[in-house]
């Protein structure tokens, strides 16, 4: 019965989008389009500028901004690189919600009006453009990069390799997704008020080579997330795992390593694994 | 000694716990009687008199305190960022939890009787 409903409910969806999609195809659609201006060297207020955007079925949002800085206004500020949601660099705020501009076509937007924004919790450098400072060095902070004692890599004759079984990949696979797009720390509203917070990438990373068995440090890397701005100032909101362009759940990862911490937990990988399984089977 | 965030965190969970525990077991003995005879003078007197009951207040009171300050010391170190604040802060969580549970300690020995 709940198969039968839950196919129902996509095939709904599914007439819903088609029926979304032909009225923009070949129908010329305009869309109207307010970007967000600020330039802080300037001048410290901000506006929207408006521009109409002539759409088809497949224009992304960034294909729309493209299309005025090309047409329209060049002096827009954007960063962006694959067009592909591989590099992460497009993130911004549209229609309220932090998302890829590259990853978000028009069509799946009500409205004809479309807001894009800087995302929240980083400084404007510029229009679209925040500065990625922070949030790198609490990347950073986390040391992202396997520790092994045991591995001599100064002398290259006595390299070995790491040997991980399929198993040991999935305890770990869904955090190694991240593309450090910065949608999840835009999201966070403990970053947005500690700015001392790591921020769910971070903790998820830090999870992600706790998880790791070819990893050895783990005692040193719950030492660096074990302070009084750090793990605990999490308050489980979960909007990070909504945002998550690439389906990485960075709250699970952040209640996996408290777990570790206070030694409630001693399933974590097993959980990972089954979790990681599950949006492999989605 | 100075603990560890996970450390207090810990004592965080298993305070809120316990307390959950120990009010339901004093609510519940609430309900042993109509409620508003309950709150009369002379049977609150006599539940403080009973040593169990007293050692359970005590409880419900130190449990608490614990976990109220605490909970309030992770609410206030968010507001600001510097060592001087989370000195403040953890100074004046700490010197006020300690000053209400020995306020609520003598109240408990002074109806017990034994003061």
């Amino acid at each position: 019965m709940t198969a039968l409903l839950s196919i129902k409910t996509r095939r709904m969806k599914l007439e819903r989008d088609e029926k979304k999609e032909s009225t923009l195809e070949g129908s010329g659609k305009v869309v109207h389009l307010r970007v967000y201006r600020k330039n802080p060297k300037q001048d410290k207020s901000s506006h929207f500028d408006k521009f109409e955007v002539p759409v088809q079925r497949w224009t992304t949002v960034l294909d729309a901004l493209l299309h005025v800085k090309g047409y329209l206004d060049k002096s827009i500020a954007i960063r962006y690189s694959c067009r592909m949601a591989s590099c992460g660099s497009c993130g911004m705020k549209i229609n309220g919600i932090p998302r890829l501009a590259c990853y978000t076509k028009i069509s799946e937007i009500d409205g004809n009006i479309i807001t894009c924004e800087p995302l929240p919790n980083f400084p404007v450098i510029r229009d679209l453009v925040g500065d990625f400072s922070d949030f790198f060095d609490h990347h950073g902070a986390m040391e992202p990069y396997i520790h092994n004692q045991n591995v001599d890599i100064v002398d290259k004759n006595r390299l070995t390799e790491f040997i991980q079984t399929p198993e040991n990949v999935e305890n770990y696979l869904q955090f190694s997704y991240c593309i450090k797009c910065g949608l999840c720390y835009s999201a966070c509203p403990s970053v947005g008020s500690d700015t001392r917070f790591p921020g769910p990438q971070a903790l998820a990373q830090a999870y992600r080579y706790v998880a790791d068995n070819r990893d050895d440090a783990t005692q040193s890397r719950l030492n660096i997330v074990d302070n009084k701005h750090g793990i605990w100032r999490c308050h489980f909101a979960g909007s990070c795992s909504v945002v998550c362009p690439k389906g990485v759940d960075p709250a699970l990862g952040i209640q996996l390593l408290r777990g570790h911490l206070v030694n409630f937990s001693k399933n974590d990988k097993k959980l990972a694994e089954s979790r990681t399984r599950d949006l492999g089977k989605t | 000694m100075i603990l560890k965030e996970s450390q207090i965190m810990k004592i965080h969970y298993i305070t809120g716990i316990a307390a959950l525990f120990v009010v339901a077991v004093h609510i519940i003995m609430r309900l042993v009687m109509p409620f508003s005879m309950s709150l009369e003078y002379e049977n609150v007197i006599a539940n403080y008199q009973n040593i169990a009951y007293a050692v359970l207040l005590e409880s419900i009171l130190v449990l608490i305190a614990i976990h109220g300050f605490n909970g309030l010391r992770i609410i206030l170190i968010e507001f600001r960022q510097n060592i001087a604040w989370e000195n403040g802060v953890t100074v004046f969580t700490l010197v006020a939890m300690i000053a209400l549970i020995a306020y609520g300690t003598r109240t408990i020995i002074v109806a017990n009787g034994l003061g």
